[in-house]
Order: structure tokens, then sequence, then C-alpha cells
């Protein structure tokens, strides 16, 4: 392969320095100002700050609710990222497979996707409202008495399915590409080899889109953790009570309902640790076992 | 090409000229819908009423964002001149010394007449400071009231219930009647809040915080409040008391299906319900214990109030307070009380409607000023806490798991006690 080089050595800098622009001023920026905020309890309007060192930081662990929103945060991104991730591959499975019509199979499954999140939120909200909720009726028939807002794991069984769905044609994009990307040579040699279709996806078809399940994994973690806070707040009609909430709902609720600029830039900070931790982890432990083709 | 540039100067000029012979004003208010159709009704009305002044009405969304949205433009110096800010929302604008002019100040600096005795009792005194001036303007201000069913209480054979004793006593023909007895929309404002307010009981220290925001505590730990809630985790049991979640409307609805016999809601919910309801409702007073106190008090207002934002000159404030002048007359609230169920906020204003005859028409409509002209006490003039939406948060979540069965009353209100005044002193320590 034939090396190019830049002539000047600043010339790299400079075609690079758009870029790290926008990230100073969209993310390190900001970021940098909550962590500052983080240590002070300040008055809103005049900005007049008091330094209370890492009482932001005690007061967030000791709210008495805490522990379970952190929990409730965990299970809902485990489920919303591993049930998109796998209702969206097997879509794509499916849909690669079909022969007739494929195009209009593929149209109506991505679809959803554009839909904007508090549109998809207000569908939820109607699905699953407690006196004209349709999805309320249908369970009905068969004993459950789903109570969106009223009861705890009901109220959070709603607000996966909808971040579920949401997810699920996103996922389905990318599958889909990741399948048609698969050389056919390779295809048909393992159907020589073996007949079991299922055997040969788990051998053959899983592993060459490990790259994509990967990137994918991180994608919706993201999502579920920090993009689906609006929805969430469409479900609790903006008065959580007792409803299950996300560790970056309790950020928007604090921050910018109640105006708590410091307790919630502390919860944020804990947030964006967690997530560098978590990035860490993921490229640590997950990505040397994919293999990029 | 130079007429056109001669002509074009003297345009602007004279586009120039009147736009200076006119001063702008800019509201930012948080009424949507239909109740924000009659605050541009109310803008326009000032506007042509006189001409020095032009008041422009801006929404910016539910209550909680226009505070946001005022806190950002005043900290960025493009404050509005007057902002609709709402009951729980009131100790931020209040306790931040020197972001806005206080209502009376306005007034009386513009030379207009102000006497806090024009207004209704209950309104009076909610947004003033703890030497009793008005801060803030009452704009769309609302009392809890009990709703009921017509039909439903005569198939069952009872009355409306005056104390929650009396409730005890109908609540069982109504369930036999085929109904949910009681539901509510709102547990911090209706059965917290003004609870406290109704049988005159003090909700926080340092005179239920309008004294500062230093060491004030909240006294939502008392018996009186436990009482309460264990009754109505009894009576939520017993099928007596319906709870829909946190929301006002998923309360709300089961009452417009004829399900629920009996609702407390806003004294502001009248105008809705004559529209979503098909069957006769009538309004009365909210319940007390009679055991508690044998003389119950006038509430507290909820809803919201105007607040001038200081960092303007003097001409816009002379606005403003015109403004306020105009928005406190008899006929303008007589206009938004029947416009909106809102209660009118002076005395005169009342008067008025009354002559008018529209009581006669719509006796349900003056319930909520009735209950704000009751006896005025210690503890009925309001109360001001900070980082008070939070505050509700933790009530909100503690009363739904009490409702679940998740946690017990004695429990519950100790959380809230605990979680509240660590609220409020992280509130205090951002005033310092």
């Amino acid at each position: 392969m034939e090396k190019a080089q830049f002539t000047s050595p600043w010339l790299p800098y400079l075609l690079l320095a758009p870029q790290m622009i926008i990230i100073a001023i969209f993310f390190l920026w900001p970021a940098a100002e909550a962590i500052r905020a983080s240590f002070f309890l300040e008055d809103p309007f005049f900005g007049t700050a008091t330094f209370v060192g890492l009482q932001n930081y005690s007061d967030a662990f000791a709210a008495s609710d805490y522990q379970r929103t952190a929990w409730f945060t965990f299970v809902f991104v485990v489920l919303v990222s591993l049930i998109s991730l796998g209702i969206g591959m097997m879509l794509a499975v499916s849909a690669d497979r079909v022969l007739r019509g494929k195009g209009s199979y593929k149209t109506l499954l991505m679809w959803v996707y554009a839909i904007a999140p508090p549109v998809a939120g207000l569908i939820g909200v109607m699905l699953f409202d407690q006196h004209i909720g349709p999805l309320v009726e249908f369970v009905a028939y068969f004993g459950w008495d789903l109570q969106v807002g009223v009861d705890y794991w009901d109220t959070g069984f709603a607000m996966i399915v909808v971040a579920t769905w949401k997810q699920v044609p996103y996922c389905f994009i990318f599958f889909l590409s990741g399948l048609q990307s698969i050389p056919t040579s390779v295809k048909e040699a393992s159907a020589i080899d073996c007949r079991s279709e299922t055997r040969r996806f788990w051998t053959i078809t899983f592993p060459l889109l490990a790259p994509t399940t990967f990137f994918l994994l991180i994608l919706n973690i993201t999502y579920a953790m920090f993009e689906t806070f609006g929805m969430i707040d469409q479900i609790v009609k903006d008065q959580p009570g007792n409803s299950p909430v996300t560790l970056v709902y309790k950020v928007f609720r604090d921050g910018f309902r109640g105006n708590d600029i410091g307790g919630s830039s502390a919860q944020s900070v804990i947030l964006m640790i967690l997530v560098l931790a978590l990035t860490v982890a993921q490229f640590r432990l997950i990505e040397r076992r994919i293999h990029y083709t | 090409m130079l007429r056109t540039t001669l002509m074009s100067a003297a345009t602007a000029a004279l586009v120039a000229g009147t736009a200076n012979a006119q001063t702008e004003i800019v509201l930012w208010h948080a009424m949507g819908g239909q109740l924000g159709e009659t605050v541009n009704a109310l803008a326009t009305q000032f506007n042509e009423a006189q001409s020095d002044f032009a008041i422009t009405p801006v929404y910016k969304g539910g209550y909680e964002d226009t505070l946001t949205a005022t806190i950002a433009a005043f900290r960025a110096g493009e404050q509005p001149n007057v902002v609709q800010v709402f009951d729980a929302g009131a100790a931020t604008i209040i306790g931040a010394e020197g972001a806005v002019i206080p209502a009376e100040d306005l007034i009386t600096g513009a030379g207009l007449a102000f006497n806090a005795d024009d207004y209704i009792p209950g309104v009076r005194y909610f947004y003033a400071d703890s030497s009793d001036k008005m801060v803030g303007m009452p704009f769309n201000s609302s009392t809890p009231i009990l709703y009921y069913n017509v039909e439903a209480l005569n198939e069952a054979g009872v009355e409306p219930p005056v104390t929650w004793e009396q409730f005890e006593e109908i609540a069982p023909a109504l369930v036999e009647a085929g109904y949910v007895p009681l539901a509510q929309s709102h547990s911090p404002w209706i059965m917290t809040e003004n609870f406290h307010s109704r049988h005159n009981l003090q909700f926080a220290t340092n005179n239920n915080g309008f004294d500062g925001a230093d060491g004030t505590e909240i006294l939502v730990n008392n018996d009186a409040i436990k009482t309460h809630f264990t009754k109505l985790k009894e009576w939520l049991d017993a099928g007596w008391y319906g709870y829909y979640g946190a929301g006002w409307g998923d309360n709300q609805t089961p009452f417009e299906n004829g399900d629920v016999a009996m609702w407390l809601g806003s004294s502001a919910s009248f105008g809705g319900l004559r529209n979503s309801t098909d069957f006769e409702f009538s309004a009365t007073f909210l319940p007390y214990w009679e055991s508690i106190t044998p003389e119950p008090v006038s509430t507290f207002i909820g809803g919201a109030a105007l607040f001038a934002m200081s960092g303007h000159d003097d001409t816009e404030n002379a606005g403003v307070a015109a403004f306020f002048d105009f928005l406190a007359s008899a006929e303008t609230q007589k206009f938004w009380h029947m416009e909106t169920g809102y209660v009118p906020i002076t005395q005169a204003a009342y008067d008025l409607t009354k002559e008018s005859g529209y009581y006669e028409e719509t006796p349900q409509a003056e319930v909520g000023t009735l209950q704000l002209t009751q006896a005025a006490a210690d503890w009925n003039k309001g109360y001001r806490m900070g980082f008070y939406v939070q505050i509700r948060d933790v009530m909100n979540r503690e009363y739904g798991r009490i409702f679940a069965g998740e946690t017990d009353v004695e429990s519950a209100f100790a959380v809230i006690e605990e979680e509240g005044n660590r609220l409020l002193e992280r509130f205090a320590q951002t005033t310092n």
C-alpha cells in the first residue's frame, strides 16, 4: 500500500480542527461545567454559588429511591437492549429470506423508526392508557389488571415495550445490511455442508454478524439510558409518583423541573463515570472476541 | 434610485416613530390551549384600552418549562417583563432577591392605587412576603373543591358530605349503587397542603416558610394527616376510594365516565367538566374532619401568579404596572373568571359577577370563591418552601407506595419529612 504523507506538519491538525472544536463545544465544555456545578449549590437566577464539596453526591446517594431507580435503570437497559437486538435480528433474518415483495417488507419494518420519540411515547400512552388503552383491555381478558401509573412493574412493562418497539427497526436496518454483506459464496458453501438452517445460522451467520451486533449493543445501551427520558415523561404524564424512572429521567426532573442545578449535575457526573466504565468494559471484554472482516 | 432610498428612509422613520410611541411589554405564560386563547384575549383588551403600551403574550410550555426558560433568560439578561410562575415555584423566584419587583411596589411606584384588602382573603397573602407585601400578582387562582355526580348521589339516596365523618356514613350506599364513591386528582395539593390549611394546621416552621428559607422545616409528619392517610388506605381497600396514579387526568376521567361518584379537583376544572360530562354534577366545599376541628377555615389557592422581572427601564415597568392594574379591575376579573373558571381575585370582581346573575345559573362556579372567603386564620395564608417541585415528587411517590401496599403510613411520612427537610436545607444553601 502506498503511504501518503502530509507536506506540512500542521495540516492534519487543521483538518481535524472542525471535529475537535465540535467535540470541545458540545461535549467537553458542558461536561466540565457539569463537574464544576456538581460541587456547588447555586441560586438559579443569579448563579451565586456556595461550595458544598461532595454534598451533592452524598445527597444523591442518600435519597431513599436512588437504589430503586438505579436497579430499574439496569433492568430497563438490559431488557430494552437485548430484546430489541433479538427481535431486530430475527426480523432481519426472516426478511432476508423472503424472495417476493422484499422491498415492501423492509419499508414496513423500518417505518416505526421514522416516528419521533415524543410521538412514540404518546402512542404508547394511548395504547397503555388505564381507561381507554386497547392493550389494557386486551390483557384484561387474561385476568391481568394492567394499571400504568399505579402499579410499579406494570408501568415499567409499558416503558420497556414502548422503548423496545422504537428501537427494533433501527436494529433491523443494521442487521439487514450486515446480512447482505455476507458473501454468497460463504452461504452456498455452508448450505452444501450443513442441512440444518438453525445450525448454519449459529455457526456461520451469527459470528459474521458479530461486529454489527456489538455496534448495536453499544448503541442500544446508550439509547436505553439516555434517549428514553422523553418517552418516560410521556408515560408518567409528567408526574412520576410511584412509577419507575431511569437515572437520566431523574437528572432531567431535578435539573429542568426542579431547578436543582448542583444536585442534577452531580447525578449526571455519576452517570458519566458509569458510562465511561461500561464502555471500557465492553471494549475490553467483548470486542476482543470479535473478528472484523 | 435616490428617490427609492429617500422613500424607504422616510418609511423607516415613520415605522420607528410609531414604534417609539408604544412601549412593548412581553409576558411569558404557561397557559396552553383554550386558556392561552383567553390570555391572548386579555392582552388584546389591554392593548385596545390604552395606546401607551402593547403587551405580547408568549406561551412557553408548562409551568416548569416557563420557569426554567425564565431562569435561562434572566442569566442571559434577556428576561421578559412579566412571567407567570406557579405555586410550587414561588419560593424559587421570590427567594432570588432582586430578580423580581414586588407587584405592590410596582403599582404604587407608578402612582396607581393599591389596597391589599381589595383582594379576597384566600388570595391576598399567598404570593406575599413575610411583611405581607404582595410580590406576585395573583393571576390564575383556584382551590380544591368536591364535585359530585347528582344522579349518583340521588340513586344512593345520600347528600354530599360536609365532613369526612359524613363521607364514611354515605360511602357504603354509593358502593351499593354501583359507584366508586371518591377519587381525587392531586394528593400533594388537595390531600396535603390544603389538608393543613382547611384544618388550620401549621405546615412548616418559620411561619410556614414565609420568614425565610434558613432553617425552614416541613411539618408534614403529624398525627392528623397520618390518620387521614390511614383512612384513605382503608377506604381504598374497602372500595370507597379509587386511586388512579399521580396524574391529574387519570383520576378525573373515571368521574367523567360516571364510574366515580365524587371527585376532588380544582375549582377551575368546572369549565372542562361542563364540556366532558353528560350527567348533572354539582360542587361543594372540601370536606374536613370534625374530629380535628369543628371550625374549618379557607383553603390555599393553587395556580400561578404574574411576576414583574427586574432589569427593565421605568417606562416598561410603568407598562407592567398598568397591565397589573388592568388585570385586577373588576371587569377583567369577571371576564377571566367566567371564561376560565379561575376564581375572581378581588371582592369587587366577585360582587360584580354575582350581580350579573351568573351564579344563579351555575352555582358550581361560586363554590371556590366562597371557600376562599371563609375564615382567615394563622395557617391558611399560604406556605413558602423551596425545591417544592421535588418535595411534591417525594409525596406523590410515598403516597403511591402507601396505596400499593409497599409501605405503611408511619414510614411514608417519616420519609417525606426526612427527604423534604433535606431538600429544604439544600434550597436554603442556594439562597445564601
